[in-house]
């Protein structure tokens, strides 16, 4: 406890430093919103608080990893709805059905649609056969150290790509809506996170995942009533009023150019699907709950609220066009004097929050901006519970320690470094990410979770013949061709690189990475011929009997 | 577990049911998920202006409730499953767990 607060005393200071520092230097363009600040201390004292109560309930690597299993369907599902509901994907998609309409509701869907199919063939499965990571599950009949090593590396992966944006986007996000320095907010999302998930673990992340998920969603569906409310409930007479502000007119009822081919189209299914089938944060909120009943049931309920609020970021979005778009006090004058056209402050993905003055006037403004910095700080917790728990338990307890008997506090501990050095890798990557082209980020972090987690996780539980050399290579293959289609793709190689054509004419490489993971999997599978291969053949039976029995599975702690 | 163990699992009736059943189940609903999705995503890619056609005298389009019924779809399928699984399917288990005694 004394050395965790050794360390963060000096982020703590440095948040002092960096304030000050600022108020010297260049006058801020945006004024101190007052109620957005005392709204969201009021979150973070709250948070505070259950992190206290939940740190005096954290006494085992069970508990810290999982919330001693604890959690029920309900509250999980909450959970997972909270770390699906990123601001990423409230702003984001609100501001793109604001820009291209009926665009944003693809990718909703898109989001949604792999949920279900996770509750089929995954979610039970999942909860029977692992622990604490879903390392656990592709483990559990191959070799532990390089089955452990290509999921933490996936992992680790996954969660700082996720981290540059969150960071990136809080940074943003505050700047605008708070009226506080980059460097302030980010070092702010990244000390509050470390404090959550070091002394509250699991249950803390948890907790402050669910409130957050309440808050957001009272939130959306009082912005979404105001607007329909506007129109008498008539979806007819919004649409129509959206219509014929917009610049595309009845282009943004139908399917513009978010999608443009079949491969494209194909291939966001799959990332988007399988990607989500491969967070390692998600996949570890099974293991959070007593048994696979409650697996199911948690996914049930976030199938439903995360289908309930693309509804509402869906009407958002119109409402959006119909109130900000056109509106002088919304608009950018310095960037219309310019470019022309009618953008608005802080760019599309500020659509939803000038929503919320247009609707509420400040004090909801407030509201909604301290939801946004809650969203990004409960997300980025589960990603950091998730990548500190890559590293402690399945690198430092299952790899360097060979399997053999780890002390358990020595793994929290090691689990607890791992989080305060994922938290500062994470502040420098905000800071220094702050003036780059960051759209790709959450793109790779999808396709690498779709082609690298994803197919070997899948084929350990479903496929016999698969052995430990299939896994490795092929997963690597997944890994490695989803990094490089992505850097020779058009985001990357025409955007950043300044090149003129892209070498891969897709952005989107889920399509083939994942099909080149599948295969490499296969191929090394049925041509290992080894002595490991066949008793890993032979201890499929055993594994699916547990699979799908629940024998001998983990159950919940008792107390 | 041991060989002897593993073929009386796998011997078990019960045990031959819930797997056979559930994975029928698991795998139909999967497929009509996929099958949703893709008819979708391929309208899109192919022939978009299908879904821009208009019903009703305003501006709405068939492919805003097309949208929206996905969204419905993809929850209603999820709480057919957990209504059997949590029932039937939990039930039988429990019975098979029941009949293997001490394995389990």
């Amino acid at each position: 406890m004394k050395k965790l607060l050794l360390l963060v005393l000096p982020l703590l200071l440095s948040v002092a430093a960096v304030a000050s520092g600022t108020i010297e230097g260049e006058i801020e363009k945006q004024p101190l919103n007052v109620s957005a600040i005392i709204m969201f201390l009021l979150f973070v004292g709250g948070t505070l608080v259950i992190t206290y109560w939940a740190a005096k309930r954290t006494k085992t690597a069970k508990d810290f990893y999982t919330a001693g299993g604890g959690i029920t369907g309900l509250q999980n599902g909450m959970a997972i709805a909270g770390d699906y509901m990123s601001a990423a994907s409230f702003l984001g998609i609100s501001g793109l059905v604001y820009l291209a309409g009926y665009d944003g509701l693809i990718y909703s869907i898109g989001f949604l649609v792999g949920w279900p199919v996770i509750l089929f063939l995954i979610s039970e499965r999942l909860r029977n056969l692992g622990k604490y990571t879903f390392a656990d599950v592709a483990a559990y009949r191959l070799k532990q150290a390089p089955i452990r090593t290509l999921a933490a590396f996936g992992s680790i992966a996954t969660v700082i790509l996720y981290l540059i944006a969150q960071m990136v986007g809080a940074g943003k996000l505050i700047q605008l809506l708070f009226g506080l320095p980059y460097e302030l907010a980010v070092v702010l999302v990244g000390t509050l996170m470390i404090l959550y998930v070091t002394f509250g673990g699991m249950l803390a992340t948890t907790w402050v995942q669910i409130i957050k998920a309440i808050l957001l969603l009272a939130g959306a569906t009082f912005m979404a009533l105001a607007v329909l409310s506007h129109f008498g409930f008539s979806l007819d007479a919004m649409f129509a009023a959206a219509v014929e502000v917009h610049g595309k007119g009845e282009a943004i009822m139908a399917p513009g150019g978010l999608v443009s081919d079949p491969i494209s189209a194909i291939s966001l299914g799959i990332a988007l699907m399988f990607g989500t089938a491969g967070l390692p944060h998600i996949l570890m909120r099974f293991f959070t709950v007593a048994d696979a009943k409650e697996a199911r049931k948690s996914v049930f309920y976030a199938t439903g609220f995360i289908g309930y609020f693309y509804i509402l970021t869906f009407i958002i979005g119109f409402g959006a066009i119909i109130m900000v778009l056109n509106n002088p006090e919304y608009l950018d004058l310095a960037k219309q004097a310019i470019s022309g056209g009618s953008p608005i402050l802080g760019g599309k993905n500020m659509a939803a929050i000038h929503l919320s003055h247009a609707v509420g006037g400040n004090f909801f403004l407030g509201f909604i901006s301290a939801v946004a910095f809650a969203t990004i700080l409960a997300v980025v917790s589960g990603l950091t519970l998730a990548g500190a728990s890559a590293i402690s338990h399945d690198l430092y307890a299952n790899v360097f320690n060979k399997g053999g008997e780890v002390d358990e506090a020595k793994e929290m501990r090691v689990s607890k470094i791992a989080t305060v050095a994922l938290g500062i890798i994470a502040i420098f990557l905000g800071i220094a990410f702050e003036q780059q082209n960051i759209a790709f980020v959450v793109g790779l972090a999808f396709a690498i979770a779709a082609s690298a987690n994803f197919p070997v996780l899948f084929l350990s539980m479903f496929w016999s013949k698969l052995t430990t050399r299939g896994a490795v290579i092929g997963g690597s293959l997944g890994l490695g061709t989803a990094i490089m289609l992505v850097i020779l793709g058009p985001i990357v190689w025409v955007q950043i690189f300044g090149n003129a054509e892209a070498i891969f004419p897709y952005k989107y490489p889920a399509l083939f990475s994942v099909t080149v993971a599948f295969i490499g999997i296969w191929f090394f599978s049925i041509t290992d011929n080894s002595e490991d291969a066949k008793r890993e053949r032979e201890l499929f039976e055993a594994q699916d009997i547990r699979s799908q029995t629940g024998i001998g599975a983990e159950g919940a702690s008792e107390h | 577990m041991t060989k002897e163990q593993i073929e009386h699992v796998k011997n078990n009736p019960k045990y031959q049911k819930l797997v056979k059943e559930r994975s029928k189940f698991a795998w139909t609903l999967s497929i009509i998920m996929l099958v949703v999705y893709y008819a979708f995503i391929l309208t899109i890619a192919f022939s978009p202006e299908t879904l821009g056609t208009k019903i009703g005298s305003g501006v709405m389009t068939i492919g805003i409730p097309i949208g929206i019924a996905i969204i419905f779809i993809s929850f209603i399928l999820a709480g057919i499953y957990v209504r059997r699984a949590n029932g039937e399917f939990d039930q039988l288990t429990k019975e098979v767990r029941e009949e293997l005694g001490d394995i389990a």
